[in-house]
């Protein structure tokens, strides 16, 4: 029997679903009107809703910090990170997906629990580590660390994604004369390429996102933009308004990636859950 | 050419032995389909020959080459998957270019053979489409179109019309034995559906738990079945088999004989029964008659007849056409 829907249910879900996505919401709500507020307006109790408008702590905090390195670093850690990430993770998820061995449960497995531990039970070492290559506070240093961070997500998402893919269709480009590199390229690609695409998108955000290794591998140099929104809490004093506006600033970037790909990102995560 | 030896071909997946060893001799030109039950290792002997699996043991040789630790694509076969394994994202004319494409063949001749191929499978229609917007015999005739497009030394088909409803697949049969009689290449043609078997096949290997049971002509297989398991497998509707003192008449340990090869009567005859279940085709009628001394037998009689449901009926069988076998299954 179907399930009846009455508009009543109907109305009374939608309403809950617009209250809990604005509670989500109103955190960031709250930090964008907080960047417009000066430093007294941000303190005050009660809270205030209604004031005057300033773009004086966005100036502040430009003319302050060196913003746009900040920026360009995030860029290059997220960025080189996700791709780097991607052209290790392609052939393995390739390589587990189509020709599992008895293993292979436990190799993934094996990667997913990499992600139980929390980070900080490894940092001495990986920063000890870091120290003797001297890639410590460098981007390239940063670039490994998170690739390594999310390769085991980006190596489960892409092998649920192959494992979608009929092995018929690779098994057919074997036949019509493709070698390993072009069944890769001309045929498993193009057909995972939704996958890849959501797969790609998330990890941006993950690495663009991450805080606890940015902030503990870098000081100067390769210092990202989470680490530009914490230097505003400071041991002279939180300035909640300076803080906000350069956490919006830094968020900015990636919500409006966000935004633009939310369809690629639901189908790419929901992909393969109704056939 | 298309010349195709299996030499003592031998696969384990793991501990389980699929194909204990098989020796064939395909000659150039046979159109060759492997017919069994589901789990006779058919399949898998064919992706032997393919190179889509790793020989365990033996050789395959490919007219007078070894090829057995050669790549598919070194092989030169093209085959015909049952899902027709085509590339959804590229249209029909880049699924058929494709194989002419991994060749290296130059594009002015890749579009001329395309174009060729599309003519003669009726799909010059249908070019600019993708595989999902296509039916389930268009699909069928694409990846036709994409294994003849290269000109393979042999075709190998594996269930390919199994997908297919039933008046399509008639349709589809036909087309393929005709492109068989115009390109005289190879085929080696994988089935658990023995007309198709017969219908197409110049020569028809029965295996069963990876042995070959026999490997001739349908009417070979069907007049002179070397034992009881080709006798039951080839024929529609079964064999009919009796053991006990009818079979010791015949100086046998079994006897079969085929539902055509009987005769029904209302008045008299060898056994009596009752019949149980009557299917009318209208050409032919099928009686499936529970006797008390040598179980239910299935009779094939005119589709005049006017016997049903519940009805007595005596059957006996034509004792010329009768096939007798010893207590180790073999033909005498």
């Amino acid at each position: 029997m179907a399930r009846k829907v009455t508009l009543q249910r109907k109305l009374g879900f939608t309403a809950l679903a617009w209250f809990l996505g604005c509670i989500m919401f109103f955190p960031i709500f709250w930090m964008i009107l907080t960047s417009f507020k000066t430093e007294i307006d941000a303190i005050a109790s009660p809270p205030l809703v209604f004031f005057q408008a300033t773009w004086e702590n966005y100036q502040l905090v430009l003319n302050q910090s060196d913003y746009l390195k900040y920026f360009g670093n995030s860029v290059v850690i997220a960025g080189g990170s996700t791709i780097l990430a991607l052209l290790v993770a392609i052939p393995s998820a390739w390589s587990m997906a189509f020709s599992p061995t008895r293993h292979t449960k436990d190799v993934l497995m094996w990667m997913l629990s990499t992600k139980m531990m929390p980070p900080v039970g490894v940092l001495v070492p990986i920063y000890l580590m870091l120290k003797y290559l001297g890639l410590l506070d460098t981007r390239t240093g940063l670039v490994i660390i998170m690739m390594l961070i999310n390769l085991p997500i980006i190596i489960w998402m892409l092998y649920t994604y192959f494992k979608e893919i009929p092995s018929e269709i690779l098994e057919a480009s074997r036949m019509d004369g493709a070698v390993l590199w072009k069944e890769i390229v001309y045929v498993l690609l193009p057909m995972a390429l939704p996958g890849i695409a959501s797969t790609l998108l998330l990890n941006l955000i993950l690495a663009w996102n991450e805080a606890f290794w940015t902030l503990n591998l870098t000081a100067a140099n390769a210092a990202p933009l989470t680490a530009f929104i914490a230097s505003y809490s400071s041991p002279e004093g939180l300035f909640w308004s300076k803080l906000s506006a350069a956490s919006t600033m830094a968020i900015a970037p990636i919500m409006v990636l966000g935004w633009f790909s939310q369809k690629q990102l639901v189908t790419g995560l929901t992909f393969g859950a109704v056939k | 050419m298309g010349n195709i030896v299996l030499e003592k071909v031998h696969k384990c997946f793991g501990d389980v032995e699929v194909i204990p060893s098989v020796d064939l001799d395909i000659k150039d030109g046979e159109f060759v389909v492997f017919v069994g039950p589901s789990g006779c290792g058919k399949s898998t002997l064919l992706r032997l020959i393919a190179g889509l699996e790793d020989l365990t043991g033996g050789k395959i040789i490919i007219d007078g080459v070894d090829v057995s630790d050669s790549t598919p694509a070194k092989r030169e076969l093209a085959m015909v998957f049952q899902s027709y394994a085509l590339y959804p994202h590229m249209t029909v004319r880049k699924n058929i270019a494709f194989p002419l494409k991994m060749a290296g063949m130059p594009q002015d001749e890749i579009d001329k053979k395309v174009m060729a191929a599309a003519e003669s499978l009726n799909l010059t229609d249908y070019l600019e489409r993708t595989p999902g917007l296509l039916s389930g015999g268009q699909r069928q005739r694409v990846a036709i179109g994409r294994a003849i497009v290269r000109s393979p030394s042999a075709f190998l088909f594996d269930e390919p019309l199994s997908n297919l409803d039933a008046a399509l697949r008639v349709n589809m049969r036909i087309e393929i034995t005709d492109l068989h009689k115009e390109l005289k290449t190879t085929m080696i043609y994988v089935t658990h559906d023995q007309v198709e078997a017969m219908t197409m096949a110049d020569r028809i290997v029965v295996l069963q738990a990876g042995d070959v049971e026999q490997f001739g002509t349908p009417l070979d297989l069907y007049n002179k079945p070397v034992n009881r398991f080709v006798a039951g497998f080839i024929g529609s509707p079964k064999m009919n088999f009796v053991k006990g003192k009818d079979a010791d008449e015949f100086d046998a340990h079994e006897i079969g004989f085929r539902p055509e090869h009987m005769s029904v009567s209302t008045t008299k005859g060898r056994w009596k029964g009752v019949v149980s279940v009557a299917e009318h085709l209208g050409a032919d009628t099928f009686l499936h008659v529970k006797t008390d001394e040598v179980g239910t037998l299935v009779t094939r009689s005119d589709g005049e007849i006017n016997v049903n449901y519940g009805d007595t009926v005596y059957v006996s069988p034509n004792t010329d056409k009768i096939y007798r076998f010893g207590a180790d299954g073999l033909a005498l």
